[in-house]
């Protein structure tokens, strides 16, 4: 057994992480094709595969992944551009936090998806209502994110600036935002996985393209490999986003890493 | 006429759930010369720090003020450098960067800066390691930045807050070396806080003690010891004299500490 909090090599970490995947799909396979699970309920991973095909190749399944990923980044976008200042103001201004926090946290309980009904109603069935709920599931999180972590700011760094001649502006520019922007950077990433259950929700009802429309048109056709399939698409591209913000952090923010 | 000067200023923290107020300072008055290098000398507790972050604007005086060339200090400001105890470089930014942080805040060309980050990081001895981020530095080098940031921006009065009180005995003299042999050069007006003896006595040209919690100025001793000073100073006759005087009335004053 290996110690605690000993580390692991990479090769270890790459192959223990891939195992992982392959035991889970073993038991999958035994369970669907050894019989034990009914091919009505739950199709086997060679079933789920070919359903996957034919979604690619016959019924353009290829545009529904591309407008989810539209709608998704579009809302999360959005979303970022208006809470990430927000949330800086209220981290490094008192007052605006005495005025926003008591709403924001309030807001933030609020569940986009029981916020799509109401949306149909206000914007239609179009695109507008998609990113909006995205936007309202993700705003709220990263405004009270944000601001918490630039409220926690080192008070000898603030103040380290001040004695070198900063101004009440300039130390927000120049010690608040970069001090912070690996975490501000960390809870974009956070918040993203989660703008991908809004998206499914909002596609889920009242809408004719996107992963979550087919996965509900599957449901009516009891076509359990599809649907599947649409289930893992999104763990995959999850999975790649998570990479990618991964990496642009270590290009970003050498200094974390030294 | 004096450089920095400290009337009447007594400091008082308001307790905490209905505790009661802490009086940390009693007034104070301290009038400091041009280009002088002055130690501040006391137990812990005693309001070292609390005195010094007036000074430098960080902290506002309960009663008195504090002129630095003969204008009030309202705020903290360019004009009165600081080094902290803690390590406050900015871990985002290079060693070369640190020390250009206030150059640029002021706008100073981009060339300009270039030749005065150079002439500091030689002056702290870390040529080869401008481009290195804080955490790959030891202490004794993250002070050396820290003070080389300071020294950077030329202001009219340094202001240091146990720089060395962190780093091991070793690193510590070396470091008081490095500061003494900058101080010979330019003489800056210097205002050093710490709790030890011989640091205060080998650096300064004046040793202010005060006295244990609420803090007041218990006696102002000058340093005649000449200048330039090597470390061989430390076990000379007259600084062992010094040393053991000192050691005297800051030893009362621990005791009266204790006592409380
Ligand atoms: N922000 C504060 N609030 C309340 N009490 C404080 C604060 N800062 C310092 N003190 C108290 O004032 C006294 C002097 O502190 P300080 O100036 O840090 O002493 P020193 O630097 O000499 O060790 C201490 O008793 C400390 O607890
Ligand atoms: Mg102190």
């Amino acid at each position: 057994m290996p110690r605690p909090l000993e580390p692991v090599g990479n090769a270890s970490r790459i192959g223990l992480g891939i195992a992982f995947f392959v035991l889970f799909v073993a038991g999958w396979a035994i369970a669907t094709l050894g019989g034990f699970v009914s091919a009505t309920f739950l199709a086997d991973p060679l079933t789920m595969l070919a359903d996957g095909w034919t979604l690619l190749t016959r019924f353009g399944f290829a545009g529904d992944i591309a407008i989810t990923v539209w709608r998704v980044v579009g809302g999360f976008v959005l979303a970022a551009a208006v809470a990430v200042p927000v949330g800086i103001l209220m981290g490094a201004y008192k007052p605006v936090e005495a005025f926003l926090e008591p709403f924001v946290s309030f807001a933030r309980y609020l569940p986009a998806s029981a916020f799509v009904p109401l949306l149909i109603l206000w914007a239609g069935i179009g695109e507008t209502q998609k990113l909006l709920v995205i936007f309202i599931g993700s705003v709220f999180q990263i405004i009270l994110m944000v601001a918490v972590a630039v409220g926690q700011t080192r008070r000898d760094l603030v103040e380290a600036a001040y004695t070198l001649g900063c101004g009440e502006r300039s130390v927000v520019r120049r010690v608040l935002v970069p001090a912070n922007a690996p975490e501000i950077a960390e809870i974009l990433r956070l918040v993203l996985g989660w703008a991908w259950t809004y998206v499914i929700v909002a596609e889920l009802i009242g809408s004719s393209s996107g992963i979550g429309h087919m996965i509900i048109d599957s449901q009516a056709l009891l076509a359990t490999g599809q649907m599947i399939f649409g289930i893992i698409v999104i763990g995959l591209i999850g999975l790649v986003s998570d990479f990618l913000f991964k990496a642009a952090n270590r290009a970003l923010f050498p200094w974390k890493l030294a | 006429m004096s450089k920095l000067l400290i009337e009447g200023v007594s400091r008082v923290f308001p307790g905490v759930h209905g505790g009661a107020p802490t009086r940390a300072l009693e007034p104070i008055s301290l009038s400091v010369a041009a280009n002088d290098f002055i130690a501040i000398l006391g137990p812990s507790g005693c309001g070292k720090s609390t005195l010094l972050r007036i000074v430098a604007g960080l902290d506002r005086p309960t009663s008195g003020r504090v002129l630095l060339d003969g204008r009030a200090v309202q705020g903290p400001g360019a004009d009165r450098g600081m080094v902290f105890q803690s390590y406050t470089l900015f871990p985002w930014l290079t060693v070369a960067q640190n020390i250009a942080f206030g150059l640029r805040e002021r706008g100073v060309p981009e060339t300009d800066r270039q030749a005065i980050v150079a002439q500091y990081v030689e002056r702290v001895g870390l040529k080869g390691f401008e481009r290195h981020w804080p955490r790959q530095l030891s202490g004794g080098m993250q002070q050396r930045t820290a003070i080389a940031r300071a020294l950077a921006n030329n202001p009219e009065i340094m202001l240091l807050d146990e720089p060395f009180g962190a780093l091991d005995t070793q690193t510590r003299s070396l470091m008081q070396e490095l500061l003494l042999d900058i101080w010979e050069r330019e003489r800056k007006t210097v205002l050093f806080v710490t709790h030890d003896i011989e640091e205060a006595i080998f650096l300064a040209s004046r040793v202010v003690v005060m006295s244990a919690r609420p803090g007041r100025i218990k006696s102002d001793v000058p340093i005649d010891l000449p200048h330039p000073r090597h470390y061989t100073m430390k076990t000379t006759a007259d600084f062992s004299a010094l040393k053991a005087r000192l050691t005297e009335e800051i030893r009362v004053e621990v005791l009266a500490a204790g006592a409380h």
